[in-house]
């Protein structure tokens, strides 16, 4: 076996590879963002007053992450329509791995909630605070500081999960490689390129996650 | 007594700023507060002090609103807190009520529970500007002239991890004021304290005595502060006042057994 790595080809490539990084960066960043957001409210919706709901978000995460990310994704995708919802691969893509992690995500916000200190919540009714003003200028912003290194590991997790959507065709890294491998019958330099890329930008995130949450830190006093 | 039996208002010639009638609190089967009658006039200093356990935090906390009650009525400036009137009965006040009555009473607690993610001043502006809806300049003022008042004007941009413990309290305290309560509660606020510290945070509770008319409530274990500054002490033993006086005649001439003991026990762990 000779290992012979052609560097024309590697230049050939490139460019499409490159163009397909930016669509995994855009499925990675939006379904993140739907994560940020549905996450919190997941958490939130457990900690009202009604036991129903609780019980019923409760066994929705459940249900999530004791499934498969290509199974939802799937589902979504194909079953969505019998119910009259027809979605793009893009959007079902994206909505499918956004609720994925918005149920790993609103563990992290759960447990960042509960170690607000109980005397902050007195303190507010005591102060005649409302709820909702209790919630979003007191208890959020001391739950999220210590959630930011939870939320951040789940940012690099989302983006290796993106080629998952290449099971419905979106145009993603992965799935532009596989395909640039099969036209030209050969797969080292599509996929190596894949593997440098995830590494080059899955590093940096890292350390931009811990920088943040340093900065958050000394903006919140904390 | 059943409900009916609770006035829905306390007529005007009979109307402290706080009344306690027939309260009961228990957790469980543990009763810790039991049928327990006490009023507090208006601009009235009263000092509560009680063997551990014996349910002063409770009833500050049940006045606050913290903790719920299993029996009685508690009135505040005349108006049921725990209750509402609804078709001539008082039922159980819903928060929208709560709310509304809550607004006059304001608390200090032992551990100061300053916002964390706040500087002194925010943590004084944050329930006027939120929750009275008052301009953030006149929070600001309001809340300055607070600070000049305990004392920590010139921490004002401090975060509570930068000021000590008895700095935290001063600016817990001006925080509380800036809501304009009528009646304060003050639960061992120097307990959590270093003994050289102390002191700021008392001069600031003997300041607010001698300048402003407010109905306090303070629970404290410094008996020397308790005789200064109150107009009435009340002892408290298994969820009920066993002896309440003037500091002056409590301290020096207890009539009941329990008083006594509490007392001679007090005074030789000092
Ligand atoms: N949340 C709770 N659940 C169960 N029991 C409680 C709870 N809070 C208080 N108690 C009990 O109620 C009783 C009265 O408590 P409380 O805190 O009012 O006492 P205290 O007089 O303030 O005592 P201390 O001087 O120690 O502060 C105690 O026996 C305590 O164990
Ligand atoms: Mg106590």
């Amino acid at each position: 076996m000779t290992f012979n790595w052609r560097w024309d080809f590697t230049w050939e490539i490139l460019p499409q590879l490159l163009w397909a990084t930016l669509n995994t960066l855009i499925a990675a960043g939006v379904g993140y963002a739907i994560a940020l957001v549905g996450g919190l409210l997941l958490a939130l919706a457990q900690r009202t007053k009604w036991p129903a709901l609780t019980f019923v978000v409760r066994e929705l995460i459940e249900f999530i992450r004791s499934t498969p990310l290509v199974l939802q994704i799937f589902f979504v995708f194909y079953v969505g329509p019998q119910f009259g919802i027809f979605l793009s691969p893009w959007v079902s893509g994206i909505f499918a791995i956004g609720l994925h992690y918005s149920a790993y995500l609103s563990e992290v916000y759960r447990a960042g909630l509960n170690s607000v200190a109980p005397g902050q919540w007195e303190v507010c009714r005591a102060l005649n605070m409302s709820p909702r003003v209790t919630y979003v200028r007191i208890i959020i912003p001391q739950a999220l500081a210590p959630a930011v290194p939870g939320l951040g590991n789940y940012l690099v997790g989302i983006l290796k999960d993106t080629p998952m959507l290449s099971v419905i065709g979106v145009m993603e890294l992965m799935h532009t490689a596989n395909a640039l491998g099969s036209e030209n019958y050969r797969y080292l330099e599509p996929f190596t390129l894949v593997g440098l890329i995830f590494l080059l930008i899955s590093l940096p995130t890292a350390g931009l996650v811990r920088m943040f949450e340093r900065r958050l830190r000394l903006r919140l006093g904390l | 007594m059943s409900n009916t039996d609770y006035p829905l208002e306390l007529p005007e010639h009979d109307r402290p700023m706080v009344r306690f009638m027939n309260v009961s609190k228990s957790y469980g089967r543990l009763n810790v507060i039991s049928h327990l009658d006490f009023d507090v006039a208006e601009g009235e200093m009263v000092t509560i002090i009680g063997p551990s356990g014996s349910g002063k935090t409770t009833v500050l906390r049940a006045l606050m609103t913290l903790e719920t009650i299993n029996g009685g009525v508690i009135y505040v400036d005349g108006k049921p807190l725990t209750h509402m009137p609804r078709d001539g009965v008082l039922v159980p006040a819903d928060e929208r009520y709560q709310r509304k009555i809550r607004s006059s009473i304001g608390m200090c607690f032992q551990h100061f529970n300053l916002f964390p993610h706040m500087t002194a001043i925010q943590n004084c502006m944050e329930g006027p500007v939120q929750v009275l809806g008052l301009s953030r300049k006149e929070a600001l003022e309001r809340s300055e002239e607070l600070l000049k008042m305990v004392g920590m004007i010139d921490k004002r941009d401090q975060h509570p991890s930068r000021l000590s413990g008895g700095q935290q309290q001063r600016v817990a305290i001006a925080r509380a004021l800036a809501m304009r309560p009528k009646v304060m509660l003050f639960d061992e606020v120097t307990s959590a304290l270093d003994p050289e510290v102390i002191g700021e945070v008392t001069h600031v509770i003997r300041k607010l005595v001698a300048e402003h008319n407010l109905t306090m409530i303070m629970v404290t274990h410094q008996m020397g502060f308790a005789r200064d500054i109150s107009d009435r002490v009340c002892f408290f033993y298994g969820g009920s006042i066993e002896e309440q006086a003037p500091p002056q005649i409590l301290f020096t001439s207890p009539q009941r057994d329990r008083t006594k003991q509490f007392l001679s026990a007090v005074k030789e762990a000092v």
